[in-house]
């Protein structure tokens, strides 16, 4: 591939995976759009200059994650020193058609799995944002990575 | 995906296109119109059309050959070709006989840019062979390279291709198929020929 492909086929093929994403960190409405839009306009500033054959479902995430974080900085001030380390759970890199089942989660599960594993806070930073502490928000998380697995087997089954 | 997740989707589209378009970040906006030789696909860059396709040719190839030839930032954006589709209604509506609109002529380079320079010396109605289109660019020993011109024409319709034939009146070949090719030359006919002319 000498060239990457044309930037609407970009939006067509993962708008609506980023736009899932946003919404699953940021609930549904007027921020999750804000990072979808900052997020493609980010995107597209820069695609001129990506490597051709780039992972780009990779680089969008890559580029969402600032986006929320941006956001969810401007409604919770709170301070932090820097931006967390990634740590994207790899099963949900992989597909992010696996975010479809965050929507079936409480609010709490799905934000806590969102901010930690999508956008990498440690558990001890996420408390500023929902309340609780750490260590009810591991397990939050926790039961919702067990219910979403379970979700995913079954659709495999079924499939 | 509901269809209230669909809507959602193009308002957030088509926001993106306009916000790109305000900063100049759009190599090529592109839309879709229907036609009586079926749906066409208009392209454009800053300087004008720089593409016509017809549906034979997969939209999303073209799409390609742009990103690959003009630039990645392709985006759907219907107003930049607002003027391009109302002639083109017109055209196909008989009340048009040649357009007025600004051509990008990138995707050609030397004898088939000269050709298709030329063809718009075909008037709206008639018709020349590949041999007198040759002729008529100086190079009259050229009349393969017209047929290539011709077929590689990156913007049919509005240079009419469609208006060179075979020596024999048959009709030789033509991007969006035969078919299309006769509507069109009906078309400026009829046109031509009607009480109305």
């Amino acid at each position: 591939m000498t060239t990457n492909p044309a930037f609407e086929l970009v939006v067509r093929r993962h708008g609506t995976s980023v736009l899932r994403m946003c919404t699953a960190l940021l609930g549904p409405g007027p921020d999750a759009q804000d990072a979808w839009s900052e997020t493609f306009l980010a995107a597209l500033r820069a695609y001129p200059a990506l490597a051709a054959g780039a992972n780009i479902e990779a680089w969008l995430i890559t580029i969402a994650r600032h986006k929320a974080i941006d956001i969810l900085r401007a409604n919770h001030p709170v301070p932090m020193d820097e931006l967390p380390e990634s740590a994207v759970l790899p099963e949900l890199t992989g597909q992010l058609e696996m975010l479809d089942s965050l929507a079936s989660l409480s609010e709490l599960q799905r934000k806590v799995i969102g901010y930690h594993y999508l956008l990498g806070f440690p558990y001890a930073d996420i408390p500023a944002f929902l309340g609780g502490n750490p260590a009810s928000l591991r397990r939050a998380a926790a039961d919702g990575i067990k219910a979403m697995r379970s979700q995913h087997h079954e659709a495999e089954e079924e499939s | 995906m509901s269809e209230l997740a669909m809507h959602e989707m193009d308002v957030l589209r088509s926001q993106l296109a306009e916000r790109a378009a305000a900063e100049g970040l759009i190599d090529v906006s592109y839309r879709l119109v229907d036609s009586p030789v079926g749906q066409l696909m208009l392209a454009a860059t800053e300087r004008g059309i720089v593409r016509v396709a017809f549906t034979a040719e997969d939209f999303d190839a073209v799409l390609g050959t742009l990103a690959e030839k003009v630039g990645v930032r392709v985006l759907h954006r219907a107003a930049p070709l607002d003027a391009a589709a109302a002639q083109l209604d017109e055209y196909f509506a008989h009340s048009r006989t040649g357009f007025e609109l600004s051509l990008d002529h990138r995707l050609s380079s030397g004898y088939r840019l000269e050709v298709q320079l030329a063809l718009p010396k075909i008037g709206y109605g008639h018709t020349v062979s590949y041999k007198e289109m040759a002729a008529l660019t100086g190079r009259p020993a050229a009349v393969r390279a017209v047929g290539t011109a011709c077929a590689t024409n990156p913007l049919p319709i509005l240079v009419p291709c469609h208006r060179v034939l075979r020596s024999d009146g048959s009709l030789g070949g033509y991007l969006g198929g035969l078919e299309a090719k006769k509507v069109l030359l009906d078309l400026e006919h009829d046109r031509l020929a009607g009480p109305s002319s």
